[in-house]
């Protein structure tokens, strides 16, 4: 019989799940997704699960698989997420997230002076860079403006 | 600015240098003959607006003038970028100066012709920074120039952009400003990255003698909450007469104005004052960029 403990979230038959998400940030890789009260398909998701590096969070989208472009968005806040797809119950494709060189309308420009703030019909654009820490950082393509912390705080 | 390789930029310069005669109404030109240049401008402005009408106007070229933002559609509620779009309907190039940062870079999204960015928000005033350069280029030299910022460096857009045109000619720069005003760490950190040699002080005393160009900003009195505070700043930072007799004499004293009394009147009639040159050399530099821009000249 199945250990109780291995249970807290059900096997999917298709669909799309994120592991190894940073523990605390589901509610923003679903956010990042679009994955908000008016989605109709079934999402699970558990946080601060024990795993074998520490703590994480874990995030189910059935029956969506989702594009590729899409899920490495989640790279902004999480970048050592793993993204499984699966089809009748089995992973048939299994990758790490990739940090984007660009993302479109996915985070807010913390300079309240910037363009993209406004009422003018466009969406904010950044340029993605990552530092050999590991540290990202994102930078305005309206206003040069450089977001090295909070990027979670700023999701749109 | 950080669009333009050093490349570019001189052949900004070169082209300005080759229509300073007509600049200074010594030599006529018909290169803008046809053309109609918009100005936007949806904050007050006098020299960077009068000098592309000028430049305009001596290429042979017209200007379309959106007037006071209080008299047009934007009092109506229409968006930034309708107005681009419709003005590009009506002008071959567009001049916008607006108060938002990156306002230039969203128009040149929705226009169908060229855009120049005459100023916007508080970080960019790219046609200054060329103007700045064409003033030293002329009046001193470019390559390896040793030069002194003054003034406001915290806030003052002109002298980050210029720190950052300088950088790609290998400049050795000293920061010259109060404590509270001093140069985003950033940029000193980013300079130094560049190998550019940087030195920071609060006083001209001992710099002086050693800067082939001295560039001056207004310090304004909305930076200090204590009065007292800006009145002492103000008197310490001030260029005299008195000041320049420790100078090189091949020193030059640029600042892109308006002043208060950061330079006293004294120094205008001196060979170091060049900043009422450097607003002439407003003109050049934007005729080569319209001229540019619209490809009259390649």
């Amino acid at each position: 019989m199945k250990d109780k403990r291995d249970l807290k979230i059900q096997a999917i038959e298709e669909g799309t799940v994120i592991d190894h998400i940073k523990a605390g940030q589901a509610l923003n890789v679903l956010r990042i997704l679009g994955i908000s009260s008016g989605c109709k398909g079934t999402v699970s998701f558990v946080m601060n699960a024990p795993g074998s590096g520490g703590r994480k969070d874990v995030v189910k989208i059935e029956g969506r698989e989702l594009n590729v472009a899409e899920l490495n968005r989640i790279a902004l806040i999480s970048p050592k997420a793993t993204i499984n797809i699966i089809r009748d119950f089995e992973v048939v494709q299994k990758n790490m997230v990739v940090l984007p060189s660009y993302v479109e309308g996915v985070v807010r420009c913390t300079n309240s002076n910037c363009i993209s703030n406004s009422s003018e019909p466009i969406k904010s654009k950044f340029s993605v860079l990552q530092s050999e820490d590991g540290v990202v950082t994102l930078r305005c393509l309206y206003c040069e403006h450089v977001i090295s912390e909070n990027i979670a705080e700023n999701l749109l | 600015m950080k669009d333009f390789s050093r490349e570019e930029i001189d052949h900004v310069l070169d082209t300005a240098e080759k229509l300073e005669s007509v600049a200074r109404g010594e030599e006529k030109s018909r290169l803008l003959d046809g053309k109609i240049v918009a100005l936007l401008f949806f904050e007050p402005s006098t020299r960077t607006r009068l000098s592309f009408e000028a430049a305009t106007q001596r290429l042979g070229g017209r200007i379309l003038n959106l007037g006071s933002v209080e008299a047009s559609s934007v009092m109506k509620g229409e968006n930034l970028a309708d107005t681009i779009r419709v003005i590009s309907n009506y002008a071959d190039l567009i001049v916008l100066r607006h108060p938002l940062d990156g306002s230039a870079q969203m128009a040149s999204e929705f226009s169908t012709v060229p855009i120049i960015n005459g100023g916007d928000g508080s970080v960019h005033h790219p046609t200054q920074t060329f103007l700045d350069l064409y003033t030293i280029r002329r009046e001193s030299h470019l390559e390896g120039l040793k030069i002194a910022m003054a003034g406001d460096l915290k806030y003052g857009r002109t002298v980050h952009s210029l720190c950052h045109a300088l950088s790609l000619y290998g400049a050795e720069m000293t920061f010259v400003s109060p404590p509270e005003l001093r140069m985003p760490q950033e940029i000193v950190r980013d300079l130094e990255k560049k190998k550019i040699r940087v030195k920071e002080t609060d006083s001209f005393e001992d710099i002086i003698g050693d800067v082939e160009v001295l560039y001056m900003t207004r310090v304004q009195r909305e930076r200090f909450p204590d009065p007292e505070e800006y009145e002492k700043v103000k008197n310490r930072l001030k260029i005299t007469g008195d000041l320049l007799k420790g100078a090189d004499p091949s020193l030059k004293i640029l600042h892109p104005l308006p002043r208060v009394n950061e330079i006293a009147p004294e120094v205008d009639s001196t060979p170091h004052a060049c900043y009422f040159q450097q607003a002439f050399y407003g003109v050049p530099t934007r005729m080569a960029l319209l001229a540019l821009a619209m490809g009259v000249i390649e």
